[in-house]
């Protein structure tokens, strides 16, 4: 079990607020992931359910319980730190076996759950290691390892593969994945890449200064962004923006458009444009277009679409793919 | 690379320095290896003679060395335990936040800039004086008997006087410590359940070790040398229950004129610091690698 309620929180260091007010219910078994830009509180509020910051105000309840108050370790939860945090100075089995030790588990016990995480996370050739012996990706198993042995109602992670390499991160994100469906685990994600939220996450939450922007699936969070800030938030290269007269002609303050949901064409289409400078990324390739009166827009093409700078091409808006936006940014029906 | 030119250019670069280094130790450690093995009396210029190991068998028979060698080893042990573990408490108070964190820090520091002599005096006229001292009059207010601290506790008085001086410098050292340890190793552990005393046991103790390990090391150096204290104090009595292996080799060159005597002395003195020094890196050197 492992649901996970906010209610009302409020967070203030001093004067200063972090997160003025959220609600928030995480259902068991789910992966919920926190995106957002830096600084607006993701790992603020990681902290708060953790119990390793104290709320200002507000409840949070652990499977109907009031834990506000509990400390950390009484609240039954496992966090992963972007630092890793493991124990420089014990073996790779010792830092594993720390949270079992302090439970007072006997000796067997222990063993056979190191041993048994060490087999899930294919660390047994390393056990007998130091921390500082091991590669980045290693050691963020041994901070799973440690935090998957507790057999905790949830996870916390806290950008846990910021650190790593590209490739690095692409497989570790893939074996998270793996370990969430294998162990059946609430799991809270804090990440600035949306790539990880995208793929990872059966919900996102978007937030931007202590607020919640949006909550939903990834495709919900990607078809109908609610507002100009997620719209710009999700999805990669960004949605493209336009303001003035041409939004005005769809009766909205702003409209977004895909760079995936501009049709391309080299005849005939709804804006005309010189390309810029064109990213060939193999697959697919990003243009970037100049268009007179809007601006620079980015549209997908595929990777074999032969064109070159300074040639003219037309876009068209998909129309059932175009958002509107009002003048306080918000999503127009 | 470094090709053999700036190799052999580099060493005749170092060579003044080196030489300068090796003559500073050498001559001096000559000439006392040469006077202890002469028959040199003060009070009798113009008659040295060769004396072989002569000197080296009065000092080491002399009953006084064994006890000053105890005394020596008690003075160090005591003041390591004091000062090491009173320094990792007041570094882990210290580390928490509080009002006029500042100052208070500054003020700990303090004992350490105090010339040994002058602490040595003020311990003995002002606080553990039997008549005017503060414990007596303290001791006194609560109906008990004051102590006398040198006539009861003589060597136990000095540790505390030469703890008293560095505990400064332990604390210092293990603050900063302490303030090393990364926060996130601690909310990890508080996170998988370790108490306070768990976290500390596994976690703080486990990072200080090296700065423990410096602090043991230097302050042994320089305790196998404490003169002042015991000088100002207790002359190393009553009898010879505060003398130390320095403080012999005061009192056969200084008391007894016996130039010979108090140099193999100092050289008795020289091999002990280093038999001290062979077991402290042996038994906590792994800790610095
Ligand atoms: N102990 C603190 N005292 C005062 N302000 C704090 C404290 N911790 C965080 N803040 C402030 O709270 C805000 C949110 O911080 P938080 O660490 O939650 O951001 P974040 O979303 O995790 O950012 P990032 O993606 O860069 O990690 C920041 O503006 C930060 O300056
Ligand atoms: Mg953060």
């Amino acid at each position: 079990m492992g649901e996970i309620r906010l209610e009302k929180v409020h967070k203030a260091f001093g004067s200063t607020v972090v997160i003025p007010e959220i609600d928030l219910e995480i259902a068991d078994n789910e992966f919920v992931v926190f995106v957002g830009p830096s600084g607006c509180g993701k790992s603020t509020l990681l902290r708060l359910i953790a119990g390793l910051e104290d709320t200002t105000s507000g409840r949070i309840l652990i499977d109907g319980e009031d834990m506000t108050a509990r400390s950390p370790a009484k609240r039954g939860l496992s966090m992963v730190f972007q630092s890793y945090a493991l124990y420089p100075h014990m073996s790779v089995y010792k830092n594993i076996a720390f949270p079992l030790k302090m439970a007072g588990a006997d000796k067997a016990a222990i063993d056979e759950k190191v041993r048994n995480a060490a087999r899930i996370l294919n660390l047994t050739d390393y056990l007998d290691r130091r921390p500082g012996q091991l590669s980045g990706g290693q050691r963020q198993r041994v901070a799973i390892g440690r935090a998957i042995v507790r057999e905790p109602k949830a996870f916390l992670f806290d950008e846990p593969l910021s650190n790593l390499d590209a490739a690095l991160r692409g497989s570790m994100r893939l074996e998270i994945s793996e370990l969430h469906h294998q162990l059946n685990t609430t799991m809270i994600y804090v990440t600035h890449d949306q790539v990880e939220a995208m793929t990872m996450a059966d919900k996102i939450v978007v937030l931007n200064a202590g607020r919640i922007e949006q909550v939903g699936s990834p495709l919900e969070l990607y078809r109908s962004p609610r507002n100009l800030f997620v719209a710009g938030f999700i999805g990669s290269p960004r949605m493209n923006l336009v303001q003035g007269i041409e939004a005005e002609k769809m009766g909205a303050a702003t409209i977004g458009v895909r760079p995936e949901h501009l049709q391309l064409s080299t005849e005939s289409g709804h804006w005309k444009g010189r390309v810029g400078v064109a990213e060939h990324l193999g697959s697919d390739t990003f243009l970037h277009v100049d268009i007179d009166g809007i601006g620079q827009l980015t549209a997908r093409a595929d990777g074999e679409f032969a064109l070159r700078h300074g040639e003219t091409v037309y876009l068209t808006p998909s129309p059932e793919r175009l958002h509107r936006f009002d003048d306080a940014g918000n999503a127009l029906s | 690379m470094a090709t053999l030119q700036t190799r052999a250019s580099a060493r005749l670069m170092m060579t003044p320095a080196v030489v300068l280094l090796l003559l500073w130790m050498a001559v001096p450690l000559s000439m006392t290896l040469y006077f202890s093995m002469l028959r040199y009396n003060l009070l009798m210029p113009g008659m040295e003679e060769w004396a072989g190991f002569l000197n080296y068998r009065f000092f080491l028979t002399d009953p006084a060395f064994l006890t000053g060698l105890l005394n020596t080893l008690l003075l160090v042990g005591g003041v390591l335990l004091i000062s090491v573990g009173g320094g990792i408490m007041m570094a882990l108070l210290l580390d928490q936040p509080f009002f006029g964190q500042g100052i208070v820090r500054l003020m700990v520091i303090a004992p350490f800039f105090v010339m040994p002599t002058v602490s040595a005096l003020v311990w003995k006229n002002m606080l553990m004086h039997p008549v005017n001292g503060l414990f007596a009059w303290i001791a006194r207010t609560f109906g008990l008997q004051p102590v006398d601290w040198f006539g009861e506790a003589p060597l136990f008085s000095i540790v505390m006087i030469v703890s008293w001086q560095w505990l400064p410098f332990a604390t210092l050292i293990l603050l900063t410590a302490l303030q090393s340890l990364d926060t996130e190793q601690k909310e990890a552990a508080e996170m998988d359940g370790a108490g306070a005393v768990s976290r500390f046991i596994h976690i703080v103790l486990p990072h200080m070790a090296r700065a423990i390990t410096v602090v043991v090391l230097i302050e042994t150096i320089f305790l196998l040398s404490v003169f002042a204290e015991i000088l100002v104090t207790t002359n190393g009595g009553p009898g010879v229950q505060t003398t130390t292996v320095t403080y012999l080799v005061y009192v056969q060159a200084l008391l007894q004129f016996d130039v010979g005597g108090a140099s193999a002395g100092g050289i008795v003195a020289v091999v002990l610091a280093n038999i001290v020094a062979i077991f402290l890196v042996r038994l906590i050197g792994k800790n610095l690698e």
